[in-house]
């Protein structure tokens, strides 16, 4: 276990609201780490962070073996050097089937020339099929995937991200809006990826959390309030007083 | 390869089956073949119109596909134009000049020729001098090149400095907007050397063609302008079908999920909207020889803004609903305001088409985007029976639930 992505001491005001207040996280590959803490405490703004969405005012967010920092970097070249994210609201493009919203999320070349003139790749519709097998999709492949429910629309996206084959993967509120049996579903998916790669989960659902069995961090007011276990973290004072109210 | 690609695009096929049939019809019709059924200046005007028509395409493709309202695709289209303008006019005004001189007992000498040709093209604003803008004009192919790579580099260095600092939406047009004005308005200045106003005239005399009649000259230039759309169609038809299409159509729907999928949006806005203007260009290039005359009114917003309407109207986001569209009102277009339309007698006013054709227009564009988003091109959705679903559902996920037909109507 090698650490893949540092937070370090970062901070972000919005409008003189600090969002993150010194914030510090370490993500290790492999790795499965979920992130709780109550709204409005950052978590949705660290994963803006991490994939060049929001840039902080300090702090530093370096990535991978080389230590790159990614402050520097735009979206599409974070997500090109191996971050994927899915949205708290499911976006796939719905106006496209499920198998060109998978093709499109495919590892590849990304150029407007390379897209536009190397047409088919090998293997391409076997990596597709593994996936849309993955997520449970194969028989939807050719529906426009505007068609689908709420619960596979988050599959789908779960599918675009495993399709683009990053080595971290941010995944906010993978469960909402989904029923008991999709959300075992999806605590599979999520602990085979994390098998191979990092993921880290943004999640309100404590139940959800426990089912992933990992490593727990919580966020409080734009820093962290605790780490370690889900036991471990429960236990904590501050995070009974912070989840129930003082 | 091509036979997938044919394959996956019906409509291709279809598109160049009906467009060989329509050349092939007004060929036999026209007066240089013989029936004549079809005027000379009608063939100009046909001709004309499938130029417009592949500037449309382009811009559905700018627009429709890729999402970026560009109300500039008429100004590179004018671009085109002057760039082909300028040699027709110096070749055809060296030619005059050498038999003129001829007359006269000393050969003239090269000074003598250019100042000549200078004092002819430029009398009309009070000049003879070559500006420097026309320092090419002398080459054919040095001025075809420029009919691409002009609205080429102009979208390039437009189109970087506009996406680069993400300018989107209603901005963006406002912005090409912008540019197309002042492209117009340094046609207008006769210091630019474009003989301002006045334009570029007598582009329909083709050197070297003397000796053909204008009935032949724009049979020619009908199959030119055919051919330019067939193969216009193909490759935009190529452009937006496979991945490629996926992803504009993506940045079209939704920018900011692209990016985070790892594509520089940028680039492949800048590409499409170079690419498309290069091909406006061109259109334009097609377009002004069977016009006859370009001048700076050609390239002013408005002219991009009816570009749109026609989009608009055929139905965004298919090549084909840009193609009926632009023919359709631009062919309507002169009808109304040819004269030839009828006018309607109401009693009390006269309807005079040449003065409310606008209206009318105005008023079809308002309808069309109220009630028909799809344009003329949903007809051929409503003819494929592509309906869509139903999504209003059952009660429960489970057969034995109640079924739709036994709940009570909410």
């Amino acid at each position: 276990m090698s650490t893949l992505l540092e937070v370090s001491g970062v901070s972000v005001t919005f409008d003189g609201f600090r969002a993150i207040n010194n914030l510090s996280i370490q993500i290790a590959e492999p790795e499965l780490r979920a992130v709780i803490g109550p709204n409005g405490a950052g978590k949705t703004t660290f994963m803006d962070i991490v994939t060049g969405k929001t840039k902080p005012d300090e702090g530093r967010v370096v990535f991978g073996d080389r230590g790159d920092s990614l402050l520097g970097m735009s979206e599409s070249q974070i997500a090109q050097a191996g971050i994927g994210r899915k949205f708290q609201k499911p976006t796939v493009f719905e106006a496209q089937t499920v198998r060109e919203n998978i093709a499109m999320a495919l590892k590849n070349k990304r150029g407007p020339f390379d897209v536009l003139l190397r047409r088919k790749t090998e293997n391409r519709e076997d990596r597709i099929r593994a996936i849309s097998d993955e997520i449970g999709l194969t028989d939807a492949l050719d529906q426009q995937s505007g068609s689908l429910s709420h619960g596979q629309k988050q599959w789908l996206e779960i599918g675009m991200l495993l399709a683009q084959d990053p080595r971290l993967l941010l995944v906010d509120e993978p469960a909402a809006g989904m029923t008991p049996a999709e959300r075992e579903h999806t605590t599979d998916l999520l602990v085979r990826a994390a098998k191979t790669r990092a993921v880290v989960v943004v999640e309100h659902d404590m139940e959800f959390v426990r089912r992933l069995n990992c490593k727990v961090t919580v966020l409080h007011e734009g820093s962290v309030l605790a780490e370690g276990s889900l036991d471990h973290v429960t236990k904590n004072k501050d995070v009974v007083d912070v989840y129930l109210g003082r | 390869m091509k036979n997938t690609f044919i394959a996956r695009n019906p409509s291709v096929l279809w598109f160049l089956a009906g467009l060989a049939i329509f050349t092939i019809l007004v060929t036999i019709m026209s007066e240089a073949t013989g029936f004549g059924l079809i005027s000379t200046s009608f063939l100009k005007t046909l001709g004309k119109t499938l130029c417009l028509c592949l500037v449309a395409i382009a811009m559905d493709v700018v627009w429709g596909y890729c999402g970026i309202l560009s109300l500039g695709h008429f100004a590179f289209f004018g671009i085109g134009g002057y760039a082909i303008g300028m040699w027709l006019m110096y070749a055809r005004t060296e030619g005059i000049v050498l038999t003129s001189l001829k007359a006269n007992a000393l050969p003239p000498t090269a000074t003598e020729i250019t100042d000549a040709i200078g004092g002819q093209i430029f009398g009309v604003v009070g000049s003879s001098d070559f500006p420097m803008i026309w320092a090419f004009s002398h080459s054919l192919p040095l001025q075809l090149l420029a009919v691409i790579l002009v609205p080429g580099v102009l979208a390039l260095v437009f189109g970087w400095l506009a996406f680069r600092s993400r300018v989107t939406g209603v901005y963006l047009s406002i912005l090409t907007q912008a540019m197309t004005l002042a492209l117009s308005l340094y046609f207008f200045q006769n210091d630019t050397g474009l003989r301002g106003n006045n334009g570029l005239s007598g582009l329909q005399n083709i050197p070297g063609l003397e000796d053909q009649s204008q009935a032949v000259v724009s049979l020619w230039f009908f199959w030119a302008s055919a051919i330019a759309l067939a193969l216009g169609y193909v490759l935009f038809a190529y452009v937006v079908s496979g991945k490629f299409g996926s992803v504009i159509r993506a940045i079209r729907d939704n920018e900011a999920r692209v990016r985070f999928l790892g594509y520089h949006v940028e680039h492949y806005k800048l590409f499409v909207f170079t690419l498309t203007a290069m091909i406006a260009g061109v259109a334009g290039a097609l377009y002004y020889p069977q016009a006859g005359i370009i001048n700076p009114a050609e390239i002013a917003p408005i002219a991009s803004i009816y570009l749109a309407v026609w989009v608009a109207i055929g139905g965004r986001g298919r090549l084909y609903g840009a193609v009926i569209g632009a023919a359709l009102v631009s062919l309507l277009s002169s009808w109304f305001t040819g004269g030839s339309a009828p006018n309607i007698n109401l009693g009390f006013y006269v309807i005079k088409w040449t003065d409310w054709w606008l209206v009318l227009l105005g008023l079809s564009f308002v309808l069309v985007t109220l009630f028909f988003p799809k344009g003329i091109g949903g007809i051929f959705d409503a003819l494929a029976k592509k309906t869509p679903p139903n999504r209003e559902g059952d009660f429960g996920p489970d057969k034995g639930a109640w079924r739709n037909e036994e709940g009570e109507p909410s």
